[in-house]
C-alpha cells in the first residue's frame, strides 16, 4: 500500500525534473496526416507541442512564433507506442541468469510484492531500439509462480529507473498458465490456494493489529504479499491473469465476480469462444495478432483472427509482441508488426493502432497521461514515413514528454561498424 | 475414400520395389561370383549414397494452369509486371510476358497479384518438434552424446504435425528438417514436400541430398557440461575426433567396395553418415553464431576436406561476410532475432543485408514454426534494414534469401527456388506484394498440384490431431 503510493509520486517528480530542457521548447508537427486515436484521423494536420505536453492538435492551429517546426508532409503521425506486456530493463540476457531480474523466488509460488520495478536497469540495451521503432511506453511484467508480483507502466526515457516508471504499480499478475510451476498439482488446486490467500489478505486486513501481536493464526502468504493484495481487493488495482485455455478464462471470470476484481486477461489463447462474456464483464485481453498453432493442450484453440474476433465482439483488446520466436525482450519493438499481422487476420485498422496505444493507456490506468494525441497528454509522439505496421516504414522521429530521442542503439553501432569490411579497429 | 485405396497400393508397391532394390544392390550378379562370393543383405553393407528409406512421395493430379496478368518475382532475374507463367504436368513450362494457354488450362487473373516460387525453409523443426509440444513429442534433439551422428531426423517426424498445414498456407512448399542442436553432431536432416502423409515416406523429397547438423558453441557445452565438452576448445577437438574417425571408416569402406573381395568391414551408422559428408554426398549445416566460431569451423572444414553448405542462425555472419562470400557457404540467418543468450547478443536487422552487400547467399530461415509462417514477412525487414544502411535490395534479390538461396543450400536449386521452365512447378500466388505485412499466399502449388487455396477452406487440409481438439480449421485462417 505505502509502496504503490510512493512510487507514482517519486516518478512523476524526476519525470518532470528530466524534462526540464523541453520546456523551453514549443515544437509544431505539420501538415502530417494525424491519427489521434481518440479521434479520427486528421489531413494536414499540426500536432503542438508545449512543456512536454500535447498542446493542441488540428487541421487548424496557431504555431506560436519561435517554435520549432517539423515539416511532417507525407508522413504519418501517430502516439508513441505501448508495448502492453514486457521484461524490458528487467531481463537482458534470457540465457543469462545474473541479468534477468523479472521472477521473484516467492514464497510458495505467491510474490504479491515483488516490485520489479525496484530493480529496473536504465541501462539496458534493449530500451533505444525499442523506441527507435516508435515505442514509447511499455508495462514490466513479473512472471513466475501463481502470484507473479506487480506490473509497472515506463516511459523509454533516458533517465534513471525512477525517471522511467510512469505508473506503479498498474496490475497484480497472476498466471494460470504453468499449474505445476505454480507450486500445485492440479488447476483446482491452484485455484483454492489462490482463494485462500486472497480470503486471507481480506481477513489480514480486519486484524492487522492481533497481527502484529501475534494473535492470528497463520495466513497462507506473509505479511507483504498480503498487504500487497488489498488494493487488488478494494478494486483499486487491475488483476491479470494469464490464462490460455477457456476454462482457466472461465475460472477467473468467475473468480473476478466472486472477489468483485477488476480483471484482465493476458495470452488469452482460447478467449474467443468465452468473447462475449469478457465484453459483458469489460475484461480487456492482452494478446498476440499472429500465433494459430496448438503449442500446448492449453492452447488447442489458439487463433490468429483471436484479436479480431475479440474486438468484433465488443472486447478491449491490447495487441503485444508475443509472437516472434524468441520475442522476449530483445524485439519489443516488434509490437507494430504484431498489429499489422492482426490487421492482416481481421482486425480494422484503427482498432489495431488502439491496441497499441489508448486500449493499453486505458486498461492499466494512464489513459489520461498516455496513449492518445489529445491535449493534455505528455507528447509522446512518433512521425512515421507511412503505415507504422508495414515493414518498409521508419520511425523517423520519436519524441518522449516533448523531447526528441534519437540516440543510435547497440546495434545500430555494431551495422556501422560492420557496414564496410573488414572493420578498421585501429585508432584514428 | 478411393484415393486412400490408390494410395496404400502406391505405398506397398513403393516398398516392394524397395527391397528388390536394396536386394539387388546388395547382391550384385557378375561372373567371378558364381557360387563361392558371399551375398549381402543391405544392412551389411555402407554404400555410398544408399536410401533404406526411400521417398513415396507421389506428386497430387494437377491442372494445367496458367497465371495470367500478375507481377513475377521469378528469382532468376528481374521481375515481370503483367507477367503471365503456364505450369503443366507438374512442371513450370513458360515464364514471361504472354505464354501458350492451352485449351484445357485452368485460367487465373492474377491482375494485383503476385507470383512466386514456393518458399523452401533450409531450417526446419516440424515435426521432431511438434505441436503440442509435449515431451512424449520432442524428439528433435538425441542428447545422449555429444556425437550422434547415427540419428535421422525422418526417424522422430511426425507426419501429423499440425504445423505443416499452417506453414503451407504462408507459402512454404519444401524444407529442410534438422536435428536439435545439443550436440556437436546432431545427425542427419530430411528435405521434406510440405504434403500431407500417412508416413515420413510419403512426404519425403525425392533424390534430395541428407545434410548433417553440427553446432557450435554454447549449446553443446551447456547440454554436456558435467560429462564434457564443457568449453568451446572441447567441442573443436569433438568434431576433429570425430572426423579423424570418419576418414578412416571412409577409406576402409571405399577399398573394400572397390572389389568387395572378403568380409566386408563392420558397418557404423554414424561413421557412415560423416564418411558420406567426405565423399560429398551429404551437405553440412552448421549451426553456430560467432563469427570468430564460423571462422573455426571453416578451417576444420579445409583440415579434413568437407564444404559447409550452410551456418544456420549466424547472428554475427555479417561480421564474416566477406569471408563467407569467399568460402561460398551461404548464411541462413533470422532478420532480427537476438539477444536470448550471450552468443547471440550482437545480432542486428541488417544481418541480410550486409550479407547480399559482401555477395554473400542470404537465406531467411525459421528454427521456428510461427516465423515459417511468414519467411516473406522477415525478408521484407531485411530489406528495411538495408535501406537504413544505404543497402538497397530490389524485391527481385529478396526473393531469392526465400526461394533460390535456400534451394541451394540444400542442393536442389536445379529443380525448385525459381520461376523458370522445366522446373518443378512449386509456386505461390500471392493476394499483393509478399513484402508488405497484409499480403498473404492465396494459392500454393507443389508440382503443379494446389494444395492450398485460401479461397476453399473446405479443401484445407487438416491432420489428424486437429480432428476434435483443435476447434479452429488451420488457426483462424483468413
Amino acid at each position: 500500500m505505502r509502496r504503490q503510493l510512493f512510487a507514482p509520486t517519486v516518478g512523476v517528480f524526476i519525470v518532470a525534473l528530466v524534462c526540464l530542457p523541453a520546456h523551453a521548447q514549443v515544437i509544431a508537427i505539420t501538415g502530417g496526416t494525424v491519427y489521434p486515436v481518440s479521434g479520427p484521423k486528421i489531413e494536414h494536420a499540426t500536432v503542438l507541442i508545449r512543456d512536454g505536453k500535447i498542446a493542441a492538435v488540428g487541421g487548424t492551429v496557431d504555431i506560436p512564433a519561435g517554435a520549432q517546426r517539423v515539416d511532417a508532409r507525407g508522413k504519418w503521425v501517430t502516439p508513441g507506442l505501448i508495448n502492453a506486456a514486457t521484461n524490458l530493463g528487467l531481463a537482458e540476457i534470457q540465457g543469462v541468469p545474473e541479468t534477468r531480474d523479472n521472477v521473484a523466488r516467492g514464497k510458495d509460488g505467491i510474490a504479491a510484492s515483488f516490485t520489479p520495478w525496484d530493480g529496473l536497469n536504465a541501462a539496458s540495451q534493449l530500451i533505444a531500439p525499442a523506441r527507435n521503432d516508435g515505442i514509447t511506453g511499455a508495462v514490466i511484467m513479473p512472471q513466475g509462480g501463481l502470484i507473479s508480483g506487480q506490473a509497472a507502466m515506463i516511459d523509454l526515457l533516458d533517465g534513471n529507473g525512477d525517471a522511467m516508471v510512469r505508473k506503479a504499480p498498474v496490475a497484480m499478475t497472476v498466471t494460470f498458465n504453468n499449474v505445476r510451476g505454480s507450486g500445485s498439482g492440479a488447476r483446482g488446486e491452484m485455484f483454492a490456494r489462490l482463494r485462500e490467500v486472497l480470503n486471507d489478505a481480506r481477513t489480514y486486513a480486519t486484524k492487522r493489529l492481533q497481527y502484529e501481536a501475534a494473535q492470528t493464526r497463520a495466513f497462507a502468504a506473509t505479511k507483504g504479499d498480503l498487504e500487497a493484495l488489498q488494493p487488488v481487493l478494494t478494486g483499486k488495482l487491475s488483476l491479470l491473469v494469464d490464462a490460455d485455455r477457456r476454462s482457466d478464462i472461465e475460472a477467473a471470470l468467475k473468480l473476478a465476480r466472486d472477489y468483485k476484481l477488476k480483471l484482465i486477461i493476458g495470452g488469452g489463447a482460447e478467449a474467443w469462444m468465452v468473447a462475449s462474456d469478457l465484453a459483458a464483464a469489460k475484461v480487456p485481453v492482452v494478446t498476440g495478432g499472429i500465433l494459430n498453432i496448438p503449442r500446448s493442450f492449453s492452447t488447442l484453440g489458439q487463433r490468429g483472427d483471436n484479436a479480431a474476433l475479440l474486438r468484433k465482439a465488443g472486447v478491449s483488446v491490447l495487441l503485444i509482441s508475443d509472437s516472434y520466436g524468441d520475442g522476449g525482450t530483445f524485439n519489443v519493438r516488434n509490437v507494430r508488426f504484431e498489429a499489422g499481422n492482426a490487421v492482416a487476420n481481421g482486425m480494422t485498422w484503427d482498432d489495431a493502432l488502439r491496441a497499441v496505444t489508448l486500449a493499453p493507456a486505458e486498461a492499466f490506468g494512464v489513459a489520461d497521461r498516455v496513449g492518445a494525441l489529445t491535449v493534455g497528454l505528455d507528447a509522446n509522439v512518433v512521425v512515421w514515413s507511412g503505415d507504422p505496421f508495414e515493414f518498409l516504414t521508419q520511425a523517423e522521429q520519436v519524441y518522449i514528454h516533448g523531447k526528441r530521442v534519437d540516440g543510435p542503439s547497440r546495434q545500430d553501432e555494431l551495422m556501422k561498424r560492420y557496414r564496410t569490411l573488414p572493420p578498421d579497429y585501429r585508432a584514428p | 475414400m478411393r484415393t486412400a485405396i490408390v494410395t496404400t497400393v502406391s505405398l506397398v508397391v513403393a516398398l516392394a520395389a524397395s527391397s528388390a532394390q536394396a536386394r539387388s544392390q546388395a547382391a550384385p550378379k557378375t561372373a567371378s561370383d558364381t557360387s563361392k562370393k558371399p551375398t549381402y543383405v543391405a544392412g551389411a553393407l555402407s554404400t555410398p549414397n544408399a536410401d533404406p528409406f526411400p521417398s513415396s512421395y507421389r506428386p497430387r493430379p494437377s491442372r494445367t494452369t496458367v497465371i495470367r496478368n500478375a507481377t513475377l518475382l521469378t528469382a532468376a532475374g528481374p521481375m515481370i509486371q503483367g507477367g503471365s507463367i503456364l505450369l503443366r504436368d507438374g512442371k513450370i513450362v513458360e515464364v514471361g510476358r504472354t505464354v501458350t494457354t492451352p485449351p484445357d488450362a485452368v485460367v487465373i487473373d492474377g491482375t494485383g497479384k503476385f507470383v512466386t516460387p514456393g518458399l523452401i525453409d533450409t531450417h526446419s523443426h516440424l515435426g521432431v518438434y511438434p505441436a503440442p509440444g509435449v515431451d512424449a513429442n520432442s524428439d528433435g534433439n538425441e542428447a545422449t552424446n555429444p556425437v550422434t551422428a547415427q540419428v535421422w531426423a525422418e526417424h522422430s517426424v511426425w507426419p501429423q504435425d499440425p504445423q505443416f498445414p499452417r506453414v503451407l498456407a504462408g507459402g512454404i512448399t519444401a524444407m529442410q528438417i534438422l536435428p536439435g542442436s545439443a550436440n556437436l553432431i546432431g545427425g542427419r536432416s530430411v528435405v521434406l514436400k510440405n504434403v500431407p502423409g500417412r508416413s515420413v515416406q510419403e512426404m519425403k523429397f525425392p533424390g534430395a541430398k541428407y545434410g548433417l547438423k553440427m553446432a557450435c558453441g554454447e549449446n553443446p557445452k551447456r547440454v554436456y557440461a558435467a560429462r564434457g565438452p564443457s568449453t568451446r576448445m572441447g567441442n573443436v577437438a569433438g568434431y576433429r575426433a570425430a572426423w579423424i574417425g570418419a576418414e578412416a571408416y571412409r577409406r576402409r569402406w571405399d577399398k573394400w567396395l572397390e572389389k568387395r573381395d572378403g568380409d566386408p568391414p563392420t558397418r557404423d551408422l554414424g561413421l557412415e553418415t560423416l564418411a558420406e559428408v567426405l565423399r560429398g554426398n551429404i551437405y553440412v549445416h552448421n549451426h553456430c553464431y560467432r563469427a570468430d566460431e564460423m571462422a573455426l569451423m571453416i578451417d576444420i572444414a579445409h583440415e579434413f576436406g568437407y564444404k559447409i553448405r550452410s551456418f544456420h542462425h549466424g547472428v554475427e555472419a555479417y561480421k564474416i561476410a566477406d569471408l563467407l562470400a569467399k568460402e561460398e557457404i551461404s548464411g541462413s540467418v533470422w532478420s532480427d532475432w537476438g539477444g536470448f543468450k550471450m552468443e547471440a547478443l550482437d545480432g542486428v536487422r541488417g544481418n541480410l543485408a550486409l550479407l547480399h552487400a559482401a555477395g554473400a547467399r542470404a537465406i531467411v530461415h525459421s528454427d521456428d514454426a510461427v516465423g515459417e509462417q511468414r519467411l516473406n514477412q522477415d525478408a521484407a525487414k531485411g530489406i528495411a534494414a538495408g535501406a537504413t544502411l544505404g543497402i538497397v535490395v530490389s524485391p527481385d534479390e529478396a526473393i531469392k534469401w526465400i526461394t533460390i538461396n535456400p534451394a541451394w543450400a540444400i542442393g536442389l536449386d536445379d529443380r525448385i527456388g525459381s520461376l523458370e521452365a522445366g522446373k518443378n512447378a512449386d509456386v505461390v500466388l500471392w493476394t499483393g506484394t509478399p513484402f508488405s505485412i497484409y499480403s498473404k499466399p492465396e494459392k500454393v502449388w507443389i508440382d503443379g498440384a494446389l494444395l492450398f487455396d485460401r479461397t476453399d477452406p473446405k479443401g484445407w487440409w487438416k491432420t489428424d490431431f486437429e480432428l476434435g481438439f483443435v476447434p479452429a480449421l488451420m488457426g483462424g485462417a483468413r
